[in-house]
């Protein structure tokens, strides 16, 4: 599978194969922080970051482990990069900016159990991507994230002004409308092939 | 709540109903709505999954008074990702065809919220016995929810169930079941049948106390 191009790598991650609705990763912050197209943007930027970064030391330590042999070792190494990328952008949102800060509140360093972002690192792995592929796929994913992200809550905004049954109100009503989402992004399928 | 009249049954039956990993407290979304496009695929990640839980409360719980506070998740990540390996490696060997259908999700029980909230909120303040009965518990509910999805969904977009057919060859099958959309809508669905439940409970209590 080498042998696919850059920009259908992106598309595919990004569009036809959306990371959240088609491959179901990072669901819980897309229940959780798509209430707010205010916060929707800036967790999507902050994962496509978490993203990139676990990208390049995900291909670094795959390398290393192919060297010493440990292929048991890759969940444990993944995971423990993962959560430092996560504590370095938390420090810089901190830093830089105190509000958006306080606005994203626990989904922050809930990062690191997003599964998108693991799901991206062993996916590039076990796809055998070169480094280039892999920057390139984890951008995709990234932007496939907070494209999604964004939708459901310009929806979700929207169906906060509109009169809806109690019951249904809630995880019941988002999980729907992700539905419909996800079968419209079917119709990606067989772009850039 | 009470810890020391609750019996460890109570402790038990509490993650199967009244507080249900996935219908009642919305975690652990991703394996749910990923692996149930059949019943084989979610009877293996719901044992999987509550084979993690269980080892990895018991060693959280072994090992409470000795984590020191603010390194505690990250070693209990450590302890679930372990198990993870070794749950992994273990599908694997016993059945190859499954662990290829259900891929990257076996090691992505990692980031399964369930079990770092389990661990967090019950195993790192009880004692050990308690820990596990809870993991059990919360483990059967789990199972219990991804076989509920993976029923619904492999009997109406496949027609069969467990690989068995169930409908005659006229059957004409619900594809979007299989597709990621119906997984979305099946646990949609789900979640307002248990909000009808719940609800519905209420209202009786209400009119009893009247």
């Amino acid at each position: 599978m080498t042998g696919e191009s850059l920009s259908f790598i992106f598309i595919n991650a990004a569009l036809i194969n959306n990371f959240v609705l088609s491959s179901f990763l990072g669901i819980c912050p897309f229940l959780g922080v798509s209430g707010k197209l205010k916060t929707a943007g800036p967790m999507g930027a902050a994962v496509t970051f978490v993203m990139f970064i676990s990208s390049i030391f995900a291909y670094a330590i795959h390398q290393i482990l192919l060297i010493i042999e440990a292929p048991y070792l890759q969940l444990i190494s993944y995971i423990v990069v993962i959560a430092s990328a996560v504590q370095l952008v938390e420090m810089f949102i901190k830093k830089f900016s105190p509000v958006l800060y306080r606005a994203l509140g626990i989904y922050l360093p809930l990062i690191t159990t997003n599964c998108a972002i693991l799901g991206m690192a062993l996916f590039q792995t076990n796809r055998g991507y070169d480094f280039i592929q892999s920057l390139i796929f984890s951008l995709g994913a990234g932007a496939g994230f907070s494209l999604a992200l964004i939708i459901m809550a310009g929806i979700r905004e929207a169906l906060d002004l509109s009169d809806i049954p109690g019951l249904v109100k809630g995880t019941a009503l988002t999980l729907m409308v992700a539905g419909i989402l996800s079968m419209a992004f079917m119709g990606f399928a067989g772009l850039g092939g | 709540m009470k810890m020391e009249e609750t019996t460890s049954m109570d402790i038990l039956l509490k993650g199967i109903w009244k507080e249900n990993p996935v219908f009642v407290q919305v975690l652990g979304m991703c394996p749910v709505l990923a692996v149930t496009n059949s019943v084989i695929n979610s009877i293996v990640m719901g044992i999987a999954t509550t084979f993690v839980l269980v080892m990895s409360s018991f060693f959280v719980s072994l090992f409470r008074k000795l984590i020191p506070r603010q390194v505690r998740i990250a070693s209990y990540i450590m302890i679930i990702a372990t198990f993870v390996t070794v749950a992994e490696y273990i599908i694997q060997a016993v059945s190859l065809e499954v662990h290829k259908s259900l891929g990257a999700f076996i090691s992505l029980i990692v980031v399964n919220c369930i079990i770092l909230g389990r661990a967090e909120a019950f195993a790192s303040k009880h004692p050990v016995k308690e820990a596990v009965m809870d993991a059990l518990g919360m483990g059967a509910g789990f199972t219990f929810a991804v076989l509920s999805l993976g029923v619904v969904r492999e009997l109406l977009g496949n027609g069969t169930l467990a690989g068995i057919p169930i409908f005659g060859p006229g059957f004409e099958p619900w594809s979007i079941m299989i597709l990621p959309g119906g997984a979305f809508f099946v646990l949609g669905a789900w979640l307002l049948f248990f909000n009808w439940l719940r609800e519905r409970a209420k209202k009786q209590q209400e009119r009893v106390v009247v």
